[in-house]
């Protein structure tokens, strides 16, 4: 029998939609691929999948329904990953979760809930990290900017923290990898998609952009960041353990 | 505001707030109301670490460093020749304000020289987070300092607008700080501890039955030791550590390696090392008091008085200790599990779910991520490949270090370097 590879659109409720119809057709060889990794396999057969929200609801309900709430958090966590070998990962706990009859979602030997267990610490880790390490800048039109490019997709993931925090400002933290932003307007939060100016640089305050007060208070931040550090006990290792290199282009205390 | 001013100020008050080391943010919960500016969720947050790779989560500054006391071991004593500044109330908070709004801090830790008075000092520590709560709306992170000898009725105040509460006793024993610290006393560092103790003990009590209870110091209190100061050994220290626990509720006993500040010849030299891995082995030994169910008396006394440094105390306590070895990994419970070396909490976790499922083997335990180094002398599982030797102590800790990687190799390697 032929196997056959279902290809999503690379959203949530795409990849439920495609678990839908390897339960609705009884596919037993079935593999599910994100659109962006899409290779046409010698001898699959390459299925577009609709997203159908309804579809997509009916799997999430039926996992929340088998599952404690943070072990379904676990799998959307993974799925925010964007790793190619995640989507059949997370196939194989589904199958495992609606083919046992009690709850298994920590038995830690099954190799693939070990690896989802590992993949969400993972994404889990990256959004604290940006909610560490956005750092907002005032705009001349009065609104706090902050850019990212994380690891994973964890903007989802981070709207409710920085909505709860900063109720009285408005703000935007845009993802410049994946394109996409929130913007938060003091009512409620936008998703949305910017044009920048070319050679926009994303690491300096741009004096075109951002208000005279923000450098001032960078400059504060800069010295406050140097005086805290004590010379004689510099551990270069477990700084950098703490924030990798990657993240310092962002960082105004480390420009 | 006129910020090469506040930048000047900025620079020293930080500077000498640096060696206070508490920088935890977490353990308070203060929901935005009213869209407010902030909200604290219970989970500390570090913006950035320091080069020395401490954990930036607050704005640590000190209101002024002028003081009337003259301790050894302080960089702000009285004799000492340097800056001194102060900032007004509310330059603190629009400093606190600022940062905040732009993701570099979860609050304020404010903490000051003593001037003219405890009770005149508190009042002004008292008024910043005042202002704070009352008049912005700010639901961020709070830790003031308690100074000692202050009023039961400011440190009452203090607990209503702060999250976090601290006196730092620095110095391990009465005896050690009347040495270094002749004008302070003892008791004046007891008295808000206890003040405040009780009033979360109230707290406590009173909002099961009244709901608007206004909340009082809902991180806890914390205190800090300078440790290779006053020439006190690690069993003084942890007993004293112990004794904060169990006595006063503390959250965190710290514990900082003591920098070299001052030719005082009461104190170590300027340039003599930071006992930087004696402090990370105290670390170790409060982890495993506070999680892993250990009593103080088990890791240090009167006759094992000092932690060895080449191997972490849960290691040293089971080679004290063999007679409890091995534990089986698919029987053993909890409390047991967590003292085997090299497997840590997330482990013991991962331990007792996976095996409702299954037998676990040596295969499952290291997917799990124990350190097999440590562990494999210590623990059966169904496998039939286990330690079967009559190893003493001394040959498994050997064996134990030849295989490990430790980070602070290097320190017990110099002899062989001599060439590098």
């Amino acid at each position: 029998m032929k196997s056959s590879n279902l290809v999503f659109d690379g959203s949530f409720d795409g990849f439920l939609s495609a678990v839908f119809m390897v339960f609705e057709l009884k596919l037993t060889n079935a593999t599910i691929q994100c659109q962006q990794w899409n290779q046409n396999g010698l001898f699959s057969n390459d299925e577009r999948v609709l997203t159908d929200q309804t579809k997509a609801n009916r799997v999430w309900k039926g996992l929340q329904a088998k599952l404690p709430q943070n072990e379904s958090l676990k799998l959307y966590y993974s799925f925010l990953s964007e790793k190619r070998e995640i989507y059949n990962i997370l196939l194989d706990v589904i199958q495992y979760t609606f083919g046992s009859a009690t709850d298994t979602s920590r038995n830690f030997t099954h190799p693939s809930i070990l690896k989802i267990s590992q993949t969400a610490k993972m994404v889990g880790r990256e959004k604290h990290r940006m909610e560490a390490f956005v750092r907002f800048k005032l705009t001349k039109d009065g609104i706090y900017f902050a850019n990212i490019s994380p690891d994973f997709n964890v903007l989802p993931l981070l709207l409710k923290h920085f909505r709860d925090r900063y109720a009285d400002q408005k703000w935007i933290i845009y993802d410049i990898s994946r394109n996409y932003g929130l913007f938060y307007n003091l009512q409620n939060v936008e998703v949305v998609q910017m044009q920048f100016p070319d050679k926009f640089n994303f690491s300096a305050s741009d004096t075109d952009y951002f208000d005279a007060i923000e450098f001032e208070f960078e400059r504060l931040w800069k010295d406050y960041y140097q005086s805290v550090t004590i010379k004689s006990r510099k551990n270069n290792k477990l700084h950098l353990q703490h924030v990798p290199k990657r993240y310092w282009k962002y960082l105004s205390e480390k420009q | 505001m006129s910020f090469e001013r506040i930048q000047e100020k900025l620079k020293i008050l930080a500077d000498a707030a640096k060696y206070d080391v508490s920088c935890s943010s977490s353990g308070s919960k203060r929901s935005n109301k009213n869209k407010g500016l902030g909200n604290s969720k219970g989970m500390g947050i570090c913006h950035t670490y320091t080069e020395d790779g401490r954990c930036v989560s607050l704005l640590k500054i000190l209101l002024t460093n002028h003081c009337i006391f003259d301790c050894a071991y302080c960089v702000t004593r009285k004799s000492n020749d340097i800056k001194r500044a102060a900032f007004k109330v509310q330059e603190v908070v629009e400093l606190t304000v600022n940062f905040y709004r732009r993701n570099y801090i979860e609050g304020l830790f404010l903490s000051s020289g003593i001037f003219k008075n405890a009770d005149y000092t508190m009042e002004r520590l008292v008024a910043v987070a005042k202002k704070l709560r009352l008049e912005e709306n700010f639901n961020g992170y709070i830790h003031l300092k308690s100074i000692p000898g202050a009023s039961d009725e400011l440190m009452r105040e203090a607990g209503l607008y702060a999250d976090r509460l601290s006196v730092n006793i620095e110095i391990p024993t009465v005896s050690g700080l009347k040495k270094l610290a002749p004008d302070k006393k003892h008791e004046d560092f007891i008295k808000p501890m206890v003040k405040v103790k009780n009033e979360i003990i109230q707290y406590k009590s009173e909002i099961k039955s009244i709901k608007s209870t206004p909340k009082y110091a809902p991180a806890g209190q914390s205190t800090q030791m300078i440790i290779g100061a006053s020439g006190e050994n690690d069993f003084q220290i942890m007993q004293t550590s112990n004794h904060f626990y169990k006595n006063f509720n503390l959250k965190r006993v710290y514990y900082s390696g003591y920098v070299p500040i001052s030719y005082d010849d009461r104190l170590p030299k300027i340039g003599s090392e930071v006992p930087m891995l004696r402090e990370n082995r105290l670390y170790q030994t409060d982890w495993l008091m506070r999680f892993y169910g250990f009593h103080v008396n088990e890791i240090l006394n009167p006759n094992f008085q000092n932690l060895d440094l080449d191997i972490d105390p849960k290691l040293g306590w089971a080679l004290r200790n063999l007679h409890e070895f091995p534990i089986d990994v698919n029987t053993a419970d909890k409390h047991m599990l967590a003292r085997i070396p090299g497997v840590g909490m997330q482990s013991v976790y991962k331990i007792i779910n996976a095996r409702r499922f299954r037998l676990l083997n040596w295969e499952h335990l290291k997917k799990i991520g124990i350190s097999y180094n440590r562990a494999q002398y210590f623990l059966t599982c169904n496998s039939l490949d286990f330690e079967r030797r009559d190893l003493s102590a001394a040959k498994i800790k050997n064996l134990i270090l030849q295989q490990g990687t430790s980070k602070y190799s290097k320190i017990f390697n110099k002899q062989l370097n001599l060439f590098d």
